[in-house]
């Protein structure tokens, strides 16, 4: 791999809420940056996953808000941040199955549940960060080993 | 090469072309890469599961022809996708999947009878794929 360590990339895409159509061309993004400088793809592939869910949960959760990637050679960092409402439950919201989603946003293959719970099982360690009515933060690493 | 094997039972990969030949399936792009081949099969509309679960170089069965799928199929490196009971995808979606070089399938049947027919023909369950990754991703080494 080329690429120096000590200088890491960086790719910051902006979400907009409910904006379905242009949902997970960040993810999309990051997954093809990650190819050009070619990591093994089942890092690739736990990258992609992770942000993709995460991306997804901000257009249909949140009020807008962006993800950040990081990449050097020996971490990808995901920073998922958005403008609220927040998550209330953190614990709640990461068991598996749990879903607010509506009838409408499952009716388009979402609400399963599963995302908050996808993204820590692709990740090394994510942590959560979420107040009521100014946002939630989402820290993804996933290590490049 | 395939990098998974089965402790139990023959390696079953599938053509494209016999996929298509199997579901009486109608080809919306990727007419050109009916060579491809397949080692496992998921079918689903919930497609959390799917990047939850697919493994291998998976052909996804749904019924859902909206971008979500489109986008699931390309973090799990899907092969194929292919749409159940005779629903079709718009234009702007079978263009995305061109421009991606995704084959995009169709099958009058039913998801039952879809996964029905591949299974048959020997296609596994991501579930029944295994070579030291359990479901969850983590490898022997982890566990
Ligand atoms: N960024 C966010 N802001 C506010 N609430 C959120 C956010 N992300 C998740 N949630 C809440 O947590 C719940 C669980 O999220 P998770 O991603 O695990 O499942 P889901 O999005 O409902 O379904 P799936 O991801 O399987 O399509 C959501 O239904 C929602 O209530
Ligand atoms: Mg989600």
């Amino acid at each position: 791999m080329k690429r120096n360590s000590k200088q890491p990339l960086e790719i910051v895409i902006p979400i907009k809420m409910k904006d379905f159509k242009a949902g997970g061309d960040g993810a999309a993004r990051i997954k093809q940056v990650l190819q050009k400088i070619g990591f093994p793809p089942d890092i690739i592939r736990r990258v992609a996953i992770a942000a993709y869910e995460a991306e997804m949960n901000i257009v249909i959760n949140s009020l807008g808000g962006e993800i950040k990637a990081t990449v050097s050679t020996d971490v990808i960092t995901i920073i998922a941040r958005d403008y609220g409402p927040g998550i209330p439950d953190i614990e709640l919201a990461m068991q598996e199955g749990y879903s607010t989603a509506p009838r409408e946003i499952q009716e388009m293959g979402f609400g399963a549940g599963m995302g908050l719970p996808n993204i820590r099982r692709c990740a090394d360690r994510m942590t959560v960060e979420s107040k009521q009515g100014q946002g939630t933060t989402i820290t993804i690493e996933i290590y490049n080993r | 090469m395939p990098h998974y094997f089965f402790s139990w039972e023959e390696y079953v990969l599938l053509k494209l072309r016999e996929v298509k030949e199997l579901l009486e399936a109608e080809v919306f792009t990727g007419e050109d890469k009916l060579d491809l081949e397949v080692e496992s099969g998921f079918g689903s509309d919930l497609m959390s599961d799917v990047l939850a679960f697919a493994r291998g170089k998976v052909i996804l069965l749904t019924g859902l022809t909206n971008n979500h799928v489109i986008n699931t199929a390309t973090m799990v490196d899907a092969v194929a996708v292919v749409f159940v009971r005779g629903k079709r995808p718009g234009p702007e979606l079978i263009a995305a999947a061109e421009k991606i070089g995704l084959p995009l399938l169709g099958t009058r049947f039913i998801m039952f009878s879809s996964c029905g027919r591949l299974y048959q023909a020997g296609l596994k369950g991501c579930s029944e794929l295994r070579v030291g990754e359990n479901l969850a991703g983590e490898t022997d080494e982890e566990k």
